[in-house]
């Protein structure tokens, strides 16, 4: 991890933000969830965002990913302000997020749920998939393959090739084929590949956490927002998820994580933004933090002017 | 403030509770869920044969099956069969029924909306053909028929929109109520405007064309061709929902209806994807009542009682909303039961609707997931968890 330590050393000229949290506040009625938030997320980086219960981390995401709108302040993904986007649009920007209480599509295949989070970029509507009227030029191993030894069965193989090249391949079934292939990789990469057929309601707690990974990646995301995935794992789930979380930042994604346990935190995060009752309290690496003695009151419960 | 002090060992403690809360079950329950794994394991191993058969197969099959419904009003199966009124013209119904179920599963089945005005589509599209097709209407237009279908398809699917885009921000309960309002001012309107009549109605509803020596095939008594034509259309319908539901926009009406908040943040465009099931819906609903019309050469506004808008809802829960397969066998159970009762109690055909009743009451007892259910067992009509709960 020799790469990780170059990175965690700020080098504010190299790092370009991607996600930009301006001055953020939001009011639940009587409620201040979030006061005044400012931080920066840089491409490539892992940000952790800890905080005690209800401190707003949640919301954090809920704003970030359109659910809320910021009662003032703004939120800017690659420069773009992404209030008064809609939800799908959002994630089509490039960002994608799992959520606390996983909340798959519990009666839809393994499968099948990525495959809705791989249609994010798909374009086929009722139209295309009515009348796959629309054709789109495939490449050569995509069309129909000539398998048959002989007899009627190549040819008709071979008509269809034939026509295919022609007339193009209907583009509903090669985003089918794409979606589907997809998904299948982002199970294997995951590690869930023997679930796929099986409803998402019937897999166990930690591979439907996974599973909801799986689901967020398909999308194609630029930064992937992760809510607390190893809740409720045991050491060992807790450690394969790290390597997971490392994994997905060498394809080269931003991944922003709330995660309570601290172990986990700071050994895989490059930075950390500390939340409390809505307020930033800390920002820095992992060991900086530590040592913040208002994180530390935060955590232990110490009076602020004592601390 | 002691919840804080606890941070980070409350997470633990939170999340083994997650992991046993799935696995604690009661006794009954345990059982329950036992009896819907084998029940779907039976229903997989069925689904996983019929697709190992060889395509030839399945293809003949199916192509016998769909010969021996054409040629249902001729074989005259005993039992089956209806003596007190004609058997093609209950065939006919039942057809039609299908084409509404086989709609409003769209809507309800897969997108899970919850829509108890259905009847007003159907209102739609038998008004359009009578009120742009008959002499008898104030317009008379008297377009031929061939015309007329498309223009009732156009009109309904266009009052599906204009009822979806307000309302499709509403959910569940909300939404049926909405829907509800809708199918009873599409009466009103019937009962109270001049174009469509009221109680008067509309007659001499132009039929489909074609002659054979000189007779039109589409005659005044026999409801065979009528049948024939209904089940064409049936099929082709069919065909076409069932190329939406293997494809991304099934996929993302599944999303939609198990969970539209995640759907959405998974990048599904769910206020365009409702607003297309609805519009398909409401074409589906507007063609059958085309047909209705078609067929009676007459109607008026009490042909589209509130009623039978729970009747088209009954057939789709009743069948297994989301199973196409469900919602046909539903939709056949609807329509024909209370003509076959018919048969046992002449003088006293309240009891057809006692005995119709308790058949639906036994079922949905029996079967609250309907006789054929989805594989994706309806969860649409459970309460929706509000907006704001996204994340927790
Ligand atoms: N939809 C809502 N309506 C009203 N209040 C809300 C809503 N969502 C969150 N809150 C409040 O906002 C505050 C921050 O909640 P949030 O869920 O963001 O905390 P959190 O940091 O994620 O906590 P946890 O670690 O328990 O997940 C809490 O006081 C919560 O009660
Ligand atoms: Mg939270």
């Amino acid at each position: 991890m020799a790469e990780t330590a170059v990175q965690k050393k700020p080098e504010a000229s190299a790092r370009r933000p991607l996600l930009e949290v301006e001055n953020v506040t939001l009011s639940f009625g009587g409620v201040t969830a979030l006061n005044g938030v400012s931080f920066t997320l840089y491409e490539g980086e892992i940000l952790g965002l800890i905080g005690p219960n209800g401190a707003g981390k949640t919301t954090c995401f809920n704003v970030m990913t359109g659910v809320f709108r910021p009662t003032s302040g703004s939120v800017r993904f690659r420069g773009q302000r992404i209030s008064g986007r809609k939800r799908f649009q959002i994630t089509r920007m490039g960002i994608a997020r799992t959520f606390q209480n996983i909340r798959l599509f519990p009666e839809m295949t393994a499968l099948e749920n990525v495959m809705v989070g791989a249609d994010a970029r798909h374009r086929t509507s009722v139209p295309g998939a009515l009348f796959r009227l629309r054709r789109v030029r495939a490449k050569p191993e995509e069309l129909v393959q000539v398998t048959a030894p002989g007899g009627p069965r190549r040819l008709w193989q071979q008509l269809r090739r034939t026509g295919q090249q022609i007339f193009g391949v209907s583009r509903h079934m090669l985003e089918e084929r794409a979606g589907r292939a997809k998904a299948m990789e982002l199970l294997r990469f995951v590690g869930i590949e023997h679930r796929a057929h099986e409803l998402a309601r019937n897999l166990p707690y930690g591979d439907q956490r996974r599973l909801e990974i799986a689901r967020a990646l398909a999308t194609e995301p630029t930064l992937l927002c992760l809510d607390e995935p190893a809740a409720g794992f045991n050491p060992a789930e807790k450690l394969a998820l790290l390597e997971l979380i490392r994994k997905i930042r060498d394809r080269g994604l931003t991944v922003l994580l709330i995660e309570h346990d601290m172990r986990l935190v700071m050994g895989v995060t490059d930075r950390i933004v500390v939340l409390e009752f809505g307020q930033k309290i800390a920002e820095g690496t992992p060991a900086e933090v530590r040592q913040n003695p208002k994180v530390i009151a935060a955590y232990l419960g110490v009076p602020e002017d004592a601390a | 403030m002691s919840e804080i002090n606890e941070a980070t060992q409350r997470q633990e403690a939170s999340g083994d509770t997650g992991v046993k809360a799935g696995v604690q079950k009661t006794e009954g329950a345990k059982r329950l869920r036992q009896l819907d794994m084998a029940r779907s394991q039976f229903a997989t191993r069925v689904r996983q044969r019929w697709a190992a058969l060889p395509r030839w197969v399945r293809v003949a099959t199916l192509l016998a099956f769909i010969a021996v419904l054409y040629g249902l009003p001729n074989l005259n199966i005993p039992f089956i069969r209806t003596e007190s009124i004609a058997f093609s013209s209950v065939l006919f119904t039942c057809a039609v029924y299908v084409l509404v179920a086989v709609g409003l599963n769209v809507v309800i089945g897969l997108a899970g909306l919850l829509d108890l005005g259905y009847i007003g589509f159907f209102a739609v599209g038998a008004y359009s053909v009578a009120v742009f097709g008959s002499p008898q209407s104030e317009i008379a237009t008297e377009y031929p028929w061939l015309a007329l279908i498309p223009i009732a398809i156009a009109l309904s699917m266009v009052s599906g929109v204009i009822l979806g885009m307000p309302t499709l921000r509403l959910r569940g309960d909300y939404l049926a109520i909405v829907t509800l309002g809708f199918g009873e001012i599409v009466r009103l309107i019937a009962v109270n405007s001049s174009i469509t009549n009221g109680q008067q109605g509309i007659s001499q509803v132009p039929r489909p064309p074609g002659e054979i020596d000189g007779e039109r095939i589409f005659g005044v008594v026999s409801a065979r061709p009528y049948y024939w034509l209904a089940l064409t259309v049936v099929l082709i319908c069919m065909l076409g929902v069932r190329q939406l539901e293997n494809s991304r926009v099934g996929r993302a009406w599944l999303a939609i209806r198990e969970d539209e908040d995640a759907a959405e943040l998974m990048g599904v465009p769910a206020f365009r994807f409702k607003l297309w099931a609805f519009a398909i819906g409401a074409a589906l609903g507007g063609l059958s009542g085309a047909l209705f019309a078609s067929r009676q050469g007459y109607i008026n506004s009490n042909s589209f009682d509130l009623l039978l808008s729970i009747l088209f809802v009954a057939a789709v829960v009743l069948g297994g909303s989301g199973n196409m397969l469900g919602v046909t066998l539903g939709a056949i159970l609807i329509a024909y039961l209370p003509e076959k009762l018919r048969d046992f109690s002449e003088d006293l055909p309240e009891y057809r609707f006692l005995a119709f009743g308790l058949a639906l009451v036994v079922i949905m007892i029996f079967r609250p997931q309907g006789l054929i259910p989805s594989r994706r067992r309806a969860v649409e009509l459970k309460d929706r968890q509000e907006e704001v709960t996204v994340g927790g």
